[in-house]
């Protein structure tokens, strides 16, 4: 067995198991106390389901004693792959409470990183959730050969399955009963005996610079930063939560997980993942923590909205929009609108915002947090206009995912807020961020050189971002290495940039170059396939492919007119100067971004060398040779041409009559 | 506690797999001077995707018509079996009498009521298996109300099965060609069937939607145990997920058998293939 050797002894004072100072015995605590509570709704079957505290943990004993059945020991990592279920978390805190870890895996993964993660955390049993899930295990099963179970717990489509080492959720769950009638008290007592110091949850970094690493976080880490958080946000038993984002991300394991038993309150599951936004106006949650897309992709559907709608409503919206940009203006400092301010922004209110809030079910929302990835202030202060109390999350996910964060009454769209109580913040010398609390993880799993290289001897954690401190609040400018100086020694983010050039609803994704040593600043970036197709459905502009929209000169000026207006907000030295439209989307499966959707620079550094050498030569064309291998085995070169469009062409003239709507809406 | 797995069977013939289901002999449909099928005979197996190509003109639909009933066939008899020996002879079948038989269908150009939502059309697949009395189905009461909620129930498995959960309350007009053929398919599967007769549900579709359907057709068949008769163009569907193909060419069955078989078959390469046998 894969016992650990530099596990910690389990404190004294936790052993008397009174203490709720574990995810499982916070769970015993809940059961005990509102058996009848609802933990946790899944909408199926066009119903929302409730399971119960007593249920939950009803089915959690079930599930470990199965597990212990397999075999599971203390110390053991058990991987879980699948989207949102309440079974993900019944799966976590059986084995938690068995006193073994949980490491979450993207659903969206495959292939080599799966592997990674199974053979890396040496993981027996993997719980997947569906047929498409099971598929991709079997078909790495010969290089995970550690694993002998797999569990699925949605059946449809496995009854022919015969693997041997395949079975049911459900079916566990029943031998576990029998096992746990065979053996009274043995969950109790591994509970009771549990240890706040013993890994919870293992995420997996981003992993923007590297293959992602598995950071190992406590109870007592997690916990911790609960207890922080609540500090500054309370939550109550009583607020509502929708859980759609992966477990596997730290943001999610955050709210749903270590909050969410803290306090208790209840987690919605949407019915599918076409229908969240859907489910999330059902709900309306009053917390939420999304990466900048989720907040980015509701700002672009309202843009498109607006865009749609008729002269009078776009000119109320417009009216409403000033009024409480200029109302939140005073909110986010903590300050009292004047009381003409005030009226005004109660009829704004009541026609143009609370309509949008309420599209987006964010009406009761009472605070939305944002983190992962900087979010361009535009966005920032659209939310904040139209009344939603968003605020910048900064963390990492060997600090349990937040350190720093905004108070409710100071919110600054280019900082990322306060340290957190019982949080240190310190800037190294070199500009690096220093972080040190309870928060901090135990350690990178099976790799104690990469966690010492990460945490020093003082408990300080090196979060390789560089930033400054403005009056208190914390800065950050980019990944350390990411940050750029200018000719005239001017510091600069990439992700500023790129953010700008963001705003626009036409760009999906930004990535810039140069910059440096008197080098002109260049961009990457790729169209946005739904809006900019919609465009170009009413420009009468017929196309076939993505690469064939991405290549038209129409949709040219449009992004040119996009990067126009990013550039009004820049400082001269960091203005784009040249940029191509790339004629793939960025993808996860080839490795460009992330599984959060974070821009993996070095892949793209060595992918599309030619194009960036291009950029910075001022080329007017670069051909791309990309290979192409189809499924059946045969391997074509295609040489696709792609335009660098220099700024300097550009005539102001604005294609998309973007100004016309959203002119005076930044 | 959530029960991931269905709970309603879709499939209501309980013929042992394998068995015949619906057998077909000698079947002869003439319009005018027109011989729209001659003496055509097959057999449809229990548990089978069977499908039925052949070119334009060749009779395919002309025979889904007979046997759901809405062509009466001048010779020739169809026989759907059941159970327990008992067999039902539809040459003479009113269409409605037919469908309560079991056999559920979908039509090559969408037979939806646009106005009705996803939901409400699904219902209507219920409905040869509700009973009804007029009082409390006015004051929706009582037996009513069960009864309704009962449908209801399978009709979320199917809309689970087809993942339409998206457009539950959109009315179908509203929707794109690809979920209003999945949605017929939808109540077709409502129904219940015991044999599930489909007219070209890729007719139009593009590959990716192609996929999907055909995706949709297979976990019909695999995990509803539905079978189902497929009238198909895209040979590279019909060979990647029917069991048995049957090829009409002007109203003549000149080839049955198994996809490979059939692939390989001279006549069907004249007839269909052309020369896409020879590749």
């Amino acid at each position: 067995m894969t016992a650990r050797t530099d596990r910690q002894p389990a404190p004294a004072a936790a052993s008397d198991g009174t203490t709720a100072d574990t995810f499982p015995r916070l769970l015993r605590a809940l059961a005990g106390e509102r058996p009848d509570s609802v933990a946790m709704q899944e909408k199926l079957y066009g119903i929302w389901q409730p399971i119960t505290w007593s249920e939950y943990a009803e089915r959690v004993a079930d599930f470990a004693h199965g597990l212990a059945e397999l075999g599971v020991e203390r110390g053991e990592v058990v991987a879980v792959i699948g989207d949102n279920r309440p079974e993900w978390l019944i799966a976590e805190l059986a084995t938690q409470s068995i006193g073994a870890a949980v490491v979450g895996i993207y659903p969206t993964s495959i292939g080599e990183e799966i592997v990674h993660i199974l053979s890396d955390a040496r993981v027996r049993v993997v719980i997947a959730e569906d047929q498409e899930q099971v598929d991709k295990i079997i078909r790495l099963k010969d290089d995970v050969s550690n694993v002998h179970t797999v569990v699925y717990y949605d059946p449809h489509g496995l009854e022919q399955y015969r693997q041997p080492y395949l079975r049911a959720f459900t079916e566990i769950e029943e031998s576990g009963r029998a096992w746990g009638a065979r053996h009274p008290g043995w969950l109790d007592e591994r509970v009771t005996t549990g240890s706040a110091a013993d890994i919870a949850v293992i995420c997996t970094t981003s992993g923007t610079t590297s293959r992602p690493k598995l950071a190992e976080l406590s109870h007592r880490n997690l916990l911790a930063m609960s207890e922080h958080l609540q500090q500054v946000d309370p939550l109550t038993p009583r607020d509502r939560y929708v859980s759609f984002l992966p477990f596997a991300w730290i943001g999610e394991q955050m709210i749903a997980v270590a909050c969410g038993l803290s306090e208790g309150f209840t987690i919605s599951f949407p019915e599918d993942s076409s229908t969240q936004r859907a489910n999330l106006r059902e709900i309306g949650p009053d917390v939420m923590f999304s990466p900048p897309r989720i907040w980015e992709s509701m700002l672009s559907d309202v843009q498109v909205r607006i865009g749609e709608s008729d002269r009078l409503k776009r000119s109320v919206f417009a009216w409403g929009y000033r009024v409480g940009d200029r109302y939140a203006e005073h909110r986010v400092r903590g300050a009292r609108p004047g009381l003409w301010l005030r009226l005004t922004h109660r009829l704004a209110d009541a026609v143009a915002l609370r309509p949008v809030r309420d599209h987006l079910g964010l009406t009761r929302l009472k605070r939305g947090y944002t983190g992962g990835a900087p979010l361009g202030p535009d966005v920032f202060r659209f939310f904040h206009a139209i009344g939603v109390n968003l605020k910048q999350i900064y963390g990492q996910t060997e600090i349990c995912g937040i350190a720093v964060t905004h108070t409710d009454t100071d919110v600054r769209f280019h900082t990322v807020g306060t340290p957190l109580p019982g949080t240190e913040l310190r800037i190294a010398e070199d500009g690096e961020i220093l972080l040190r609390s309870a928060s901090v993880f135990r350690g990178y799993h099976r790799n104690p050189e990469a966690t010492s290289e990460t945490v020093d001897g003082h408990g300080w954690l090196h979060t390789g971002d560089a930033g400054y401190l403005d009056d208190g609040h914390l800065v950050v400018i980019d990944r350390a290495k990411d940050v750029r100086r200018t000719a005239d020694g001017q510091l600069f983010s990439t992700a500023f940039v790129e953010n700008k050039v963001k705003f626009s609803q036409f760009v999906e994704e930004a990535v810039m170059f140069g910059g440096e040593s008197g080098a002109d600043v260049t961009a990457m970036i790729t169209i946005d396939p739904a809006t900019t197709g919609a465009w170009a459905e009413q420009q009468h502009l017929s196309y076939t492919t993505y690469t064939d929209l991405a290549g038209k000169p129409a949709v040219y000026e449009l992004i040119a007119s996009a990067v126009a207006r990013a550039n009004e907000d820049l400082p001269e030295s960091t203005r784009i100067r040249r940029f191509v439209l790339l004629h793939k989307q960025l993808d996860p499966d080839d490795d460009e971004i992330t599984r959060t959707r974070k821009v993996r620079r070095g892949v793209i550094g060595e992918r599309y060398a030619e194009i960036i050498a291009a950029l910075e030569r001022g080329d007017t064309e670069v051909t791309v040779v990309n290979t192409i291998t189809y499924q059946d085995g045969t391997v074509a070169e295609r040489e696709t041409p792609l335009r660098v469009y220099s700024m300097s062409e550009f005539t102001g003239e604005d294609v998309a009559g973007t100004t016309a709507a959203w002119g005076d809406l930044r | 506690m959530i029960t991931r797995s269905y709970r309603y069977p879709l499939n209501s013939s309980r013929l042992v797999p394998g068995r015949p289901l619906l057998e077909i002999s000698g079947l002869g449909l003439r319009f005018g001077g027109v011989t729209a099928l001659d003496d055509v005979s097959l057999t449809v197996n229990q548990g089978h995707v069977h499908a039925v190509i052949g070119p334009n003109g060749a009779g395919k639909s002309s025979l889904l018509n007979c046997i759901s009933g809405l062509y009466r066939p001048r010779e020739g008899s169809i026989v759907l079996h059941t159970a327990g020996g008992g067999a039902h002879r539809l040459t003479r079948g009113k269409p409605h009498r037919i469908a309560r038989l079991g056999v559920a269908r979908s039509f090559q150009n969408i037979e939806l009521f646009r106005h009705l939502t996803v939901l409400e059309n699904l219902m209507l697949g219920r409905h040869i298996h509700m009973r009804h009395r007029l009082l409390p189905s006015l004051a929706w009461f009582g037996p009513a109300r069960r009864q309704e909620t009962a449908h209801r129930e399978l009709v979320e498995e199917v809309i689970d099965l087809l993942q339409i959960q998206a457009v539950r309350h959109k009315p179908v007009g509203a929707l794109a060609y690809g979920f209003q053929k999945r949605v017929e398919l939808g109540r077709a599967l409502c129904m219940q069937p015991a044999l599930l007769l489909l007219d070209e549900p890729m007719a139009g579709m593009n590959a990716e939607e192609k996929e999907d359907t055909a995706r949709f057709v297979l976990d019909a068949n695999e995990l509803a145990g539905v079978t189902v008769v497929l009238i198909e163009h895209d040979m590279n569907v019909v060979m990647d997920i029917s069991d048995r193909v049957s090829v009409l060419d002007f109203g003549k069955l000149i080839a049955d058998g198994e996809p490979a078989e059939v692939s390989r078959d001279p006549d069907v390469a004249k007839a269909y293939l052309g020369e896409e046998v020879g590749r």
